[in-house]
């Protein structure tokens, strides 16, 4: 496989990438959002495994197996138990209306095409062109946690935030070294696993996962 | 002293401080038995202070400075202690006090026993004393600091040592608020000094050897003169930094507030004088006039709140206050001196501050020491429930006389030494070529003399109304001398306080490099031209003061009184006191604390928050005939109103209005961080 198609598969890849991010954006249903995560896991894993070919990172190999496992199967399997155990059937509810905000996350991909240019210009990997769709996917991974009220659709945004991340380091330097990959992932794992406590007790105390719930926390004055 | 001259002072030093901490950390083992522990204990720090002591006399005399850099450390950053003669100075100084007041812990301490055990207080003193033996041998910005924390942290269990009761906990919490944002100005100093020596790329600008190759801006040199000495002068008590001084000093154990007051204080006066004289060495003279204009103003609020306190240790606290204002009124001088390059004179005001900062070791250790005395014996702190205790206790009496005498600057003790070399450098003032000084001077003059007369009329009250009349309080039956150790500490401070008032030319001899390597100049030059008998400051026909004649006269005049009055048996005889016509005089009808600070009360009263009321019960039979009067008058800080106060509303308003920040959605956090790195990538585009 010669340099120009790896660069063209990549930048196939990210385009899509950034366009799962935009459908987690918009996709209301929570079963559907779960999907969209996983596909988005699956882009990224057969990303890197590209990149490792091309670069002849090896190591890469392993990050990929490992982000398929666990953003492809074991992440959405934990979403799907919380979602029936809690029992959420409602629809996900949000703060600012839908077109609002598609718009606001077009603005962001613009921001961080503006704001990569130099870098792309530098920089002489196959995956420079990646590097503002990663950061796009970044910020609109944390535009979804502002705008949904629903704590597991945060979830899902953090993670979202967590897969752009990891892109953004595959397209950069061709992946971070292997135990911080090693270290992020299992990271990623416990977190999932905390939030998931975290929302067993929400929901038994607050009898709802509506994060608007919890301003009954805050201390009066 | 064959093992003194095998280890330099430095070592000696080093060896002391490790003991001590060593001490610190054994001490829990020991402390199943808690009179072999106080035994112990009081022998350890007694060993250790007198080897520092015997390091820092050592190196004064010699004029020497050893340089060590520890192997311990951060990394790259190694800890560097230095012993000059400044440092040597303030060694003698601490170590000396904490001698006495080591051998006087062991008798206060058994005082514990059974009450609580002392185990706690035993560790954190041994930890405070190698704290301020560390501070005065730092060389560096980073081991000055890390000492400087553990002094101030273990001064903070010290107050705290009795800490069921409430009064205690809030005292000490004071304490450690103002000694923690005194800590963080003299942070910020050294950050300072550090960046303008070295520039902040490099880390070798923590060294005080980097600081003192520097030449600093003139701007970048105020700041960091100003950041220390508010940083320092929070510590020392200066006002309006005071407010911690009388609320930790009573509490703490008497022997703690010996330390605290006599040596403590003075390790914020070294710093003072290690960052402006050695370190930025440069400086205009109106640093100078501020040092002296606040030290003035310390000094006479000090002794004003002093007069009218009735709680004998708050009443030392006070005074403390108005002597650390005496010695910053002689760097302050100095300085100015310094600045209009007048080294003579620089150095006797110099001299006079540091002979100050010994002497007021001395005295005030030895009067905290007796107030614990007088606190061990009686149980009582207020004055008004005291009187009498001369015929109780006359070893603390005699042991505190010399004490007020001494801090009421009367010869031939040394409080007197001190204070008139300080009047003689005001004197020659006059020849600063500065007119707004000269005229500022002879008031500054005036008001240290009226500082120097609310002193004695204190200590007239403070002894006068707890050792003289008669027995005011309860439980007179379980009042008692103080024990033989904690007498023998007093003695030794005593018979100090004596030395230093009757060999002046000695001591001024001895410590006359300090001065040397400060601001250039020597006074042993003049001081001593006529001989070790007269102290001649400036010329043998200016002024001249020998303690030993005065002494010597003193002895004369009250031998030859006790002769005549003893010669002849019966020409003294007791009879009952007279009691101007009135019939049953009581214990209560004696000058109390109050009424005779009530002069000074009306005089001073505008510069003092005073409130007084008087109400009467009245009589049912007759109006004019009331059945009792009730007296209330309470003193309090103006600071607090002025300053304080204004302070903690104005940081509550801004609490508030932050907290409106906190919404409790966790969208607008989000909303927060998202904005926040939007602003920042948008900042790096541009």
């Amino acid at each position: 496989m010669n340099l120009q198609i790896a660069a063209q598969i990549n930048s196939f890849l990210a385009a899509f990438v950034l366009l799962t991010a935009f459908a987690m954006l918009v996709q209301k249903r929570i079963y559907s959002l779960i999907h969209i995560f996983a596909w988005q896991g699956l882009l990224l894993s057969i990303n890197t495994a590209i990149v490792g070919y091309v670069a002849n990172k090896h190591h890469l190999y392993i990050s990929s197996i490992m982000t398929l496992s666990l953003k492809v199967f074991v992440l959405p399997y934990i979403l799907h138990v919380l979602v029936v155990r809690l029992k959420i059937r409602k629809e996900v509810e949000t703060l600012v209306n839908i077109p609002m905000t598609m718009l606001i996350g077009l603005a962001l991909v613009i921001f961080s095409y503006h704001l990569m240019a130099p870098v792309s210009e530098l920089s002489h990997l196959i995956t420079k062109s990646t590097l503002a769709i990663a950061l796009a996917t970044v910020l609109i991974g944390l535009l979804m946690m502002i705008t949904r009220k629903h704590a597991v659709t945060q979830i899902i945004g953090f993670l979202a935030m967590e897969n752009g991340l990891f892109f953004a380091a595959t397209s950069a330097t061709y992946g971070m070294p292997l135990v911080v990959e090693l270290g992020v992932a299992l990271d990623v794992l416990i977190a999932a696993f905390i939030f998931g406590i975290f929302f067993f007790h929400i929901h038994t105390t607050f009898d709802s996962l509506d994060v608007e719930q919890m301003a009954k926390l805050k201390e009066g004055d | 002293m064959k093992v003194v001259m095998i280890f330099s002072p430095g070592e000696i030093a080093s060896a002391s401080i490790l003991l001590l901490m060593v001490f610190a950390l054994l001490a829990g083992l020991l402390g199943r038995s808690q009179g072999v522990l106080i035994v112990f204990f009081s022998l350890v720090a007694t060993l250790a202070s007198a080897l520092t002591t015997a390091a820092g006399v050592m190196t004064v005399w010699r004029g020497t400075s050893e340089q060590f850099v520890l192997l311990i450390g951060l990394p790259d950053l190694p800890f560097h202690l230095r012993l000059d003669p400044l440092a040597g100075f303030f060694l003698t100084v601490i170590g000396l006090l904490s001698v006495f007041v080591s051998i006087y812990s062991a008798g206060y301490l058994k005082g514990f026993a059974g009450q609580r055990p002392v185990t706690r207080l035993v560790v954190f003193y041994c930890l405070f004393l190698a704290g301020m033996f560390m501070v005065v041998l730092a060389d560096d910005a980073l081991f000055f600091l890390i000492s400087w924390e553990v002094m101030a942290a273990a001064s903070y269990f010290l107050v705290m040592f009795e800490d069921e009761r409430a009064e205690n906990r809030r005292a000490a919490l004071l304490y450690l608020v103002v000694a923690h944002v005194g800590a963080i100005a003299i942070l910020l100093s050294f950050g300072v000094m550090a960046g303008l020596a070295t520039g902040f790329e490099s880390f070798s600008g923590y060294t005080f050897d980097a600081m003192r190759q520097a030449t600093f801006p003139v701007a970048g040199a105020t700041a960091a003169f100003l950041l220390a000495f508010f940083g320092f002068a929070a510590k020392a008590g200066m006002v309006p930094l005071h407010v911690w001084l009388p609320e930790a000093h009573p509490v703490a154990p008497s022997n703690i507030s010996a330390l605290m007051s006599g040596v403590m204080l003075k390790t914020a006066i070294y710093g003072i004088i290690r960052i402006t004289f050695d370190l930025l060495r440069v400086f205009p003279w109106w640093w100078g006039a501020i040092v002296l204009f606040l030290g003035i103003v310390s000094a006479v609020m000090g002794i004003l709140y002093a007069v009218m306190e009735k709680d004998l240790k708050r009443l030392l606290a006070y005074s403390s206050v108005e002597n650390i204002g005496i010695i910053l009124v002689g760097i302050g001088l100095s300085m100015v001196f310094s600045s209009f390059k007048l080294p003579v004179l620089a150095a006797l005001a110099m001299t006079a501050a540091l002979y100050h900062v010994l002497n007021h070791a001395m005295f005030k250790g030895l009067l905290f020491m007796g107030a614990g005395a007088v606190l061990h014996a009686t149980h009582e702190r207020n004055m008004e429930h005291m009187g009498g205790l001369i015929h109780r206790m006359p070893w603390t009496a005699a042991l505190f006389l010399v004490g007020c005498v001494s801090i009421s600057a009367l010869p031939p003790f040394n409080g007197f030494v001190s204070e008139w070399l300080l009047f003689q450098a005001f004197l020659l003032s006059p020849s600063l070529p500065s007119p707004l000084m000269k005229l500022f001077m002879p008031l500054a003059a005036a008001l240290l003399a009226l500082t120097a007369a609310l002193a004695a009329a204190t200590f007239v009250k403070a002894f006068g109304v707890s050792f003289l009349g008669q027995w005011r309080g309860q439980r007179q039956h379980t009042v008692h001398e103080a024990d033989w150790s904690m007498r023998s500490g007093m003695i030794l401070a005593a018979a100090a306080c004596l030395f230093l008032g009757v060999f002046p030319t000695v001591l001024i001899d001895w410590m006359d490099i300090v001065p040397e390597q400060l601001v250039g100049g020597r006074l042993s030059m003049s001081a001593t031209a006529s001989g070790w008998l007269w102290l001649t400051p400036v010329a043998s026909e200016r002024a001249s003061y020998s303690g030993i004649l005065v002494f010597i006269a003193a002895i004369v005049v009250y031998g030859l009184v006790y002769i005549v009055l003893h010669v002849k048996p019966g020409r003294i005889h007791r009879g009952p006191v007279w009691d101007c016509g009135f019939e049953r005089l009581t214990s209560r009808m004696q000058y109390n604390a109050t009424s005779f600070a009530m002069p000074l009360r009306r005089v001073f009263g505008f510069v003092v928050n005073i409130k007084e009321s008087v109400t009467l019960v009245p009589q049912s039979a007759h109006a004019a005939f009331p059945k009792r009067l009730q007296y209330h008058l309470r003193i309090r800080d103006h600071v607090w109103n002025v300053l304080y106060t204004p302070i903690a509303g104005a940081s509550f308003w801004l609490a508030r209005k932050v907290g409106r920040l906190q919404q409790g959605r966790i969208q607008s956090y989000l909303i927060y961080s998202f904005l926040t790195i939007l602003v920042l990538l948008f900042l790096t585009v541009l």
